[in-house]
Parts: C-alpha cells; structure tokens; sequence
C-alpha cells in the first residue's frame, strides 16, 4: 500500500469547475461542482438529498427519476450544469405542509412499496404520468413505469398506488394538485 | 378482543413513513466528516497470471490518495479470506485472477470521481491463461487445475449424495414407465435494486464501525474479528435500510474488506458503493445447477422413485452461502410433494472461471432447484402417461392426514394439505374450462398452455442439531424492554431488507403483550445493540426470530402475572390472561392491563422480585417448517414472434398463520415476478473465453411492469404444529414455486408438437425457432 501526501488534492489539478444555480422544490440552491458532475451526485451529495437513489449504470433503473421543469427525467444521465438556472422536484418536495402528496398516500395504502429503494424515482414518475394524464388506464400506468425497475413488488400494488391516487387528485372537487 | 396491530390484521407499514418521504437512511446516505471513496480496479480476463500492477500513474491522479494491490494485503495475511463453505476467497489476487472483473486493485480518492480515474489509471500486464468455462469438460481429464493450491488436483470441489442409491436403481428399473429430463437453471443474480457497499469508520479509541448492506449483521462481525483478528468488542456493524437483498446480501465481497483496510491505513472513513454493473459481474450469483433427473412411475400412475444427478458450477472457488453439513443446500427437498419410497441425489460441486457464489436468489439454499426439477418431471411422467397433470398430482400427494411426515431423503414435513391448495387453484381458475378452450384452440391451431407447479417450500433454517453456518448455530432471538409507561421496545438478531419486520414483529408482540403494535418499536442491524442473530434469509425470520418474539413475550407475561397478582392482591394461579390482559378467573373486571402492570414493574413490584419487565429469547427451532401451493399458469404463444404472454397466474399459497395478510400478500406478488423472471427473461451467459455476456441491466433483462401479469394470489392455511403461532414464513415460495409453472404452461401450449422441455429462460427466439423446426408456425 503506498500513500500519497493527503495534501496533494488539489482543485485547480482537477477538471473545470462551475457554479450550477436551480430551484429545488421551489427553494434556490446553488454549488460549484466539477462540469462533469451527474445531476444525481449533485443532489445527492451537493445538496444532501438523499431520497433520490442510484440503482444503476445504464439508465435502465430510474431509482434516481425525478420532474426537471415538470418533467420526468432520469437525473443519473444528465450534467447537474444542464440543469443550471432550471426547476428540479424531488421526492423530498412530495409533502406539503405537513400533508403527503396523494402519490405518497397511495403507495402506503396500497402497499405500493417494500424496501423503499425504487419508491422515489417510482413515486416522481407517477406524478409526472398523472399531471399529463389524470386518468391513465392500467395498461398506460404500466407502461409509464417499464422505465423504473422495481425488484420487491411485482408492481400489481405499485399500479394500484398510482390509481389510488389518480382517484384522489380527481377527488370530489376534481382538480386536486398536481 | 382484538388487540390494535394483532395478528392477522392488514395494518398499514411502520417504515412506509420514511421511505415515501425520501428519508430512508441507506448505505449510499451515510456521509462522514472527510470521508474518502474506494474504487475498484477488475479484471478483463477470466483467467489470467497478473505480471505486474503499475500504480504509479494512478498515484499521480489528482484526488488519489492511495492504492491496494494483493501484495500490499499479503503481508497482512488478508489477500484471502475464507467462504462461508470452508473454502477460500482473494480479496486482491496475488498471482492469477481467475474470472472476468475480478477485484485487482483498489484506488482510494478524496471523491468518487477521482477515485474511478485511480481506476483508469492503473496499468495493469496480464498474461492470460486457458479459460474453463463450461463445468463438464473442467471435470474431463486433462482439464487445466483451476485451484492447484488445494490437496485434491481435481476441478470437482466436492462430491454429494443422500438416498438409498440401490433401491432407487431397483425401483427404477422395476417401474412400469420411466421418464428422464435434463434441465439445466442458469446462472442468475438476485440485482436488488441497490448494489452493494459499506462505509468503514475507526474511531479513535480504534474501534472499528461498518456500514454494511447486510442480511446477517452478527455473523459479519464475527467473521470480521476471527479473520482481521480485531477483539470482537470493537467491531460494530450497522446494517442500515437496505433496499432488497434475496440474498445477495449474505456473502463477504472484498470491497468491504478493502473499504475496512483502506479506512485503517487512511485514518479517514472510507466509503465503497458498487455500480450496478460490477454487482453483476462480481457478486455472488445463484443456481447454475446442470440436473438430470429420471423419475418412474407404475402403468396406473403411482410414483415410485426418483433419482437426481447434478453438476454445480460453483465458479472459481466454492462461496455459497449454506448451512455447513449441506454443499448443495436443501436440495435434496426434491421429492416434493409426493410420498417417494426410493429416492437418491447425488451431486458435483465444480471450479470453472467464473465468479464465486451459488447464493439462493429469494429461496432457501436450492430449494428452487429441488421444486423446479420435481415440479417439471412430474408434469413430464404425466404426460407421456396419458394422465392429466392436475389429476397426477391429486393422486399422488403426501395425503393430510400423513403430517408429520418423513421423506425418502429424510426430511420431517411439519403440516400440509396439498389437494386443498390445488383444489382451490383449479377452482379459481376454472381448469376444466380451460382444458376445453385449449382443445377448441388446438384444432385451429392456435397455442395455448396452462401449468401447475404444486410446491413444497423448506424454510427456517434452522435446528442447531443440524443446522450451522461456519458453525454458528441457526437460531435467532429477541429482545424485549418494557418501559414504565406501557410502550415498549424490542430487538431482533435479523435484518429487514423490504420484508417489513417493523410492522409484523409488532403485530407478533402486539398479540402476545396486549400493547398496541403502535407503541412497540422495532430494532434490527446494530451489532451493538441488537441481540446476536444469523439474520434474515432463507425465509428464516418468521420461523425463527418470529417465534423467539412469541417466546419473549411468553416470558414477560410469566412475570406479569406474578405483578398482577401482587396488585390484585390474588394468588398467581388464580389470574387467566384473557383478551390481552390478566383477570381474575371469573370476574372479568379484576383485571389488570399490561401497562398498568409494567408502571408497577418499575414503581411496585412485588418484595423479592427484581424490579423492571425484559426478556430475551434465542429460539432454536425444533424442526424447519414447510410452505406449499398450487400455482397455475396460462399462457398464449404468438406463433409469428415466438413471444409467450401469461394471460392468467394464479397462486394459491399457504404459509401457515399470517401476521398481515397485506405484506404477505404483498411478498407474494414479488415473489412471483422474480419466479417469472428467470423462467421468461433473466440469464447470466459467458462465450468460451470467459466473457460474461450481459453484465448490466442494457442485458440482463429484470421484469417490468409491461412483462409483469396482473398476479392473482389466494390461500389456504394449515398452520405449523411446532411454532408458536404457527407461522412458516412466506418471502420465497413465490420464486420458488413460480418457474414450473410457467415452464410447464409452455411446455403444455407446444406437446403436441412433441416438445417435453424447454430450457429457461424460454426466450421468443427459442420457442420461433421451435415452432420452425416442427413446422408449426
Ligand atoms: S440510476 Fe438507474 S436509471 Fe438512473
Ligand atoms: S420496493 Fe424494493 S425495489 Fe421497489
């Protein structure tokens, strides 16, 4: 084992710097990180929100999905500098208020998760479904989600959180959030 | 009266609360103050001689502290480390590397980045060597000597057998019609969807704290201070949220070992997360089973005898994760459900290049090998006697009232009822409809098929008579504190993984103590707190830490009845403990609730007895317990792409008593989809040279939502006679029973093209080029 001086790490050696500014569940954050930084580790460990995970190396998982301006997108494959001056929403930005988002609600209810690993990026796909159809058929709802691999569920429950809450953000005053 | 959280109720799950917010708190999470990130240099060959490790360029690399070779471990006597089956394991290859991305050097960095350009800046000079791939010819004479350092100069790792090998010879032989199958299990990899990894933290008084993904914290830590020599005392391993493990998460991989080195030599935390593609191609796999079996039967169609031969790629060193008496698991449960007289196993365990393992992938040590194969020829030895499969089996099932009962192989099955179950399957169903539209579609040609797989689970590992892992006996236990004010909080030597422990092990207790399942915590993973357990695989939890919950709870009320009394101010035998809580026999409002009695625990118990209101329990289970179910498949195969689609699955299960039926319900869906997985999809291949062909998820294909049917699940419950609550555990008899029927359904869909088996993963391209080949298409 050899050891280099703990010293030798200097910034300027590594690669070009910039300092990425967004909104993050509707508060600006901002961090100067190295351009080659994923949006996911700027999260992650920039902004230390963890709730967004990583499943995979091939954007095949979709743990780490969460809505770029209102979009589902998965945050493993893109540059946090991409995402500079732009709206980002992460699991962490579900609750409102104190009072879960009717995604959350649903996958509780209807046992839509087990270990929890895959929930977020499932749960962020699901309302960026549900703003763009608020009452999405079975076989679209499963469709939606071929993107984000679940290992624990079999997904049956996971279809029935989202209709759950399809059910709810229609509501009897219709509307509900988005 | 019911208790609120008791068992059998569908409450909503503890844990929920934090995961839908984002707030589980996983390995990847934990973040130290100058924490430093380990990255993993691997190999391209399968087999190799390492001429030299060149670190110089990767020292240069800004950010890199530090780099680990196998000679730098040498000299601490850690470049091996010893498999849970006694064989041995690098942690950094010395000399040779024996499979393709085998751990050569770790990169230690100041962040992620820098530490995989460590990775690329390492040279390395490999000369490489002959490759054996393929199991059978590493067993032909001549063969390269994958491990010349051990004593036997063979590739065979060890040779198995159980079962009377001439009676079931005669047997066979005497048997009015024989049917033989050969039918090979890929290797697969569980891939929960988090990898694996570890942070490794000394503290300045030199102890050691390791944040693991792992199933069995306790273990760990043992294995950890009778391999690194570190006093066990200062060993603790915090097995945080862990997202999904199918034991994947049981076996030690050198990057824990590494991170653990890197963190002692740095004096800074070290963090390691495996990428997903590495967690295929490195860790553990499960099966890989080569089985030829030849079951027989008379002309009217009673079983008589069954013989198993399989060859068991173990890869380059035998890393299994089993219980010591047992190298080839609990396979030898392959008679099933079916009352054998003659019965013999015999089985090879073989070197090849390839990663170690032959972990279970969510079932108990080879029981999905044993239900595939028995679950298959049955339906095999149906067919070419005319009979129909469901028929077949009714009639020849271990009878109920044959409970206990003792297999051919020497197995006590605790309780069943194997004609309810299929019954019930063939009800929901509606089999002899489908039979007809079968025969309607056949006649136009078109292809559909309908299985049964009627399995027989083995779980709960189990009995210390037998039953040790590197000779820790299988027992796991519980620990309960009650407070003053009633709540209480209790620990377990298991580790949740998804299973939900927070919300059942309550409901155990909530059931036992008379507290509602809201104001008992659950506790699991810390070393340093939770009592010592061998943790949770296997299907073990229920039947082991479940009980040992049962059994604490039991002792808690021994003392709380002596409490009650001493305020009821009766004699101990006089109190009755009645709708959860202790009375006076016969005067149901003399009564005492057990806060009520927990407050006089700590504020006035009686004189002579100490005070406070705990119990531990290490529960050695007196026997495993056995799940089954009836699961029947229908498929319709498209004939122009070879494609099959399950239009119905239906699984009936029965687990014994259920703790909540949701969660169970639940396991069950999931278990399903990883039976479905390996069946249609999920398959781990390598080209002669050793090559792995697809180790990523572009490749190996996990089920989606769009592959996944709309599972339908139903039960019967005969509990177990020798667990407290009569519980069995459920978590893995979905995946074990599952790829039968799935097979079977295609198998039946193309008979009469004269197809007996197809090997899985049944794939589009092989049933086109099936169809093709018989012209059928
Ligand atoms: S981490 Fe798997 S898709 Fe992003
Ligand atoms: S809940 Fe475990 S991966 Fe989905």
């Amino acid at each position: 084992m050899v050891l280099t001086e703990m010293t030798s790490a200097g910034d300027e050696e590594t690669g070009p710097f910039m300092n990425v500014h967004v909104t993050v569940n509707g508060a600006p954050r901002s961090a100067t990180v190295e351009t080659r930084t994923l949006l996911v580790h700027f999260l992650r460990e920039n902004l230390s929100l963890t709730g967004t995970h990583i499943g995979c190396d091939t954007t095949n998982c979709g743990a780490c999905t969460i809505l770029l301006d209102g979009k589902a997108v998965k945050s493993c494959t893109i540059l946090a500098v991409q995402a500079d001056g732009r709206e980002l929403r992460t699991v962490e930005g579900l609750e409102t208020d104190g009072k879960l988002h009717p995604i959350q609600e649903g996958f509780i209810e209807e046992h839509g998760l087990q270990c929890g690993f895959c929930t977020p990026g499932m749960m962020m796909c699901s309302v960026a479904l549900l703003q763009k159809n608020p009452h999405p058929t079975e076989e679209q709802i499963r469709r939606a989600i071929s993107g984000n691999l679940c290992r624990c569920t079999g997904y049956v429950n996971i279809v029935k959180a989202i209709q759950h809450a399809a059910n709810k953000m229609a509501g009897p005053s219709g509307g509900g959030r988005p | 009266m019911t208790v609120h959280g008791g068992v059998g109720q569908s409450i909503k799950r503890k844990e929920d609360a934090r995961f839908v917010r984002g707030k589980g708190n996983y390995v990847d999470d934990v973040k130290l103050p100058g924490m430093l990130y380990l990255d993993i240099v691997r190999s391209p060959y399968a087999h190799a001689r390492i001429r030299s490790i060149n670190i110089e360029k990767a020292l240069k690399v800004p950010g890199v502290l530090a780099v680990i070779r196998g000679k730098d471990l040498e000299a601490a006597n850690l470049a091996w480390m010893p498999t849970l089956m006694s064989d041995k394991q690098m942690v950094l290859p010395v000399e040779r590397v024996m499979y393709q991305s085998q751990e050569v050097a770790a990169v230690v960095a100041d962040s992620r980045y820098a530490a995989a350009d460590g990775v690329v800046a390492v040279e390395v000079d490999y000369e490489p060597l002959p490759v054996v791939v393929d199991p059978m010819k590493a067993l032909e004479p001549g063969a390269p000597i994958l491990r010349p350092d051990r004593k036997e100069q063979t590739n065979r790792i060890w040779h198995w057998e159980v079962g009377d090998r001439e009676g079931t010879d005669k047997a066979l032989k005497e048997s009015d019609v024989v049917v033989k199958e050969n039918l090979y299990i890929p290797r697969i990899h569980v891939s929960s969807i988090e990898t694996c990894g570890c942070v490794a933290s000394f503290d300045a008084m030199g102890k050691l704290t390791v944040w693991m993904t792992t199933q069995a914290p306790h273990a760990i830590r043992t294995v950890f201070a009778l391999v690194a020599g570190l006093p066990e005392q200062k060993i603790r391993i915090i097995s945080p949220d862990i997202g999904g493990g199918f034991g994947g998460k049981v076996p030690v991989y050198p990057g824990y070992v590494l991170a653990v080195v890197a963190a002692l030599k740095t004096g800074h935390p070290v963090k390691w997360i495996e990428d997903r593609s590495e967690n295929i191609q490195a860790d553990s796999f499960a099966r890989d089973y080569h089985i030829s079996a030849e079951i027989g039967a008379t002309r009217d169609g009673k079983l008589t005898a069954l013989r198993v031969k399989t060859i068991a790629d173990h890869g380059y060193t035998d890393a299994a994760a089993n219980p010591s008496k047992f190298p080839a698991g609990l396979f030898h449960i392959v008679t099933g459900s079916y009352p054998f007289e003659k019965a013999h196993v015999e089985v090879d365990g073989v070197y090849t290049n390839k990663p170690p393992g032959g972990i279970a992938y969510r079932c108990s040590f080879r029981v999905t090998e044993a239900a595939f194969t028995i679950e298959r020829i049955v339906d095999s030895l149906a067919r070419k006697l005319g009979m129909d499969p469901a028929e077949f089996r009714m009639k020849n099932f271990i009878p109920p009232e044959a409970f206990p009962f003792k297999s051919a192989l020497g197995w006590e099955y605790d309780s069943g009822n194997y004609q309810g179950a299929l019954r019930k399957a063939m009800d929901i169903v509606d089999y002899d409809a489908l039979r007809k539209e079968q025969a309607e579609k056949r006649k136009r040609g078109e292809l559909m098929g309908i299985g049964i797989s009627s399995f027989t689970e083995i779980v709960g590992a189990g009995p210390s008579h037998t039953f040790d892992i590197l000779g820790l006996k299988m027992f796991d236990s519980c620990e309960i504190r009650i407070h003053p004010t009633g709540k209480a909080i209790a620990r377990f030597g298991t580790k949740s993984q998804g299973q939900g422990h927070e919300t059942t092990y309550a409901q155990i207790l909530a059931e036992e103590l008379g507290i509602s399942s809201e104001d008992i915590a659950i506790e699991e993973g810390d070393t340093d707190t939770a009592p010592y357990g061998l943790g949770t695989y296997a299907s073990r939890s229920t039947p082991t830490a479940g009980a040992a919950a049962s059994i604490a709870a039991r002792k808690i009320r021994d003392k709380a009845q002596k409490i009650a009394a001493h305020l009821l101010e009766v004699s101990p035998d006089d109190l009755e403990w009645k709708d959860h809580k202790f009375q006076v026999k016969g005067v149901p409002d003399k009564a005492k609730t057990m806060a009520e009695i927990a407050f006089a625990a700590y504020t006035n118990h009686p004189p002579g007895m100490e005070a406070g209101l705990e119990a531990v329990d290490y529960y050695d289970p007196p026997n495993l317990t056995y799940p089954f179910g009836s699961y029947i498949c229908v498929v319709d195969i498209d004939k122009e792409t070879g494609e099959v689609k399950i239009r119905r699955f239906v699984a009936v299960d029965d687990c014994g008593t259920i703790i909540n039926p949701m969660i169970v319900e639940g396991q069950i869906h999931g278990g399903l989809t990883m039976g479905l997985a390996p069946a249609l999809l999920e398959e781990i291949h390598y080209d002669e040279n050793g090559n792995m062909l697809g180790g990523s998820f572009m490749d190996y294909l996990l089920p989606t939502a769009v592959e996944t049917p709309k599972w339908e699940t139903a039960k019967t419950t005969t509990p177990s006679p020798h667990h407290p609550i009569g519980a069995k555990g459920v978590g893995e008899s979905a995946t074990v029973g599952a790829p039968a029927a799935i097979v079977n359904a295609v198998v039946d869909a193309l008979a009469h093209l004269g197809v007996t088996h197809i090997d899985i993963p049944i794939t589009p391209w092989k049933v086109w080029k099936i169809l093709h080949e018989k012209r059928a298409a």
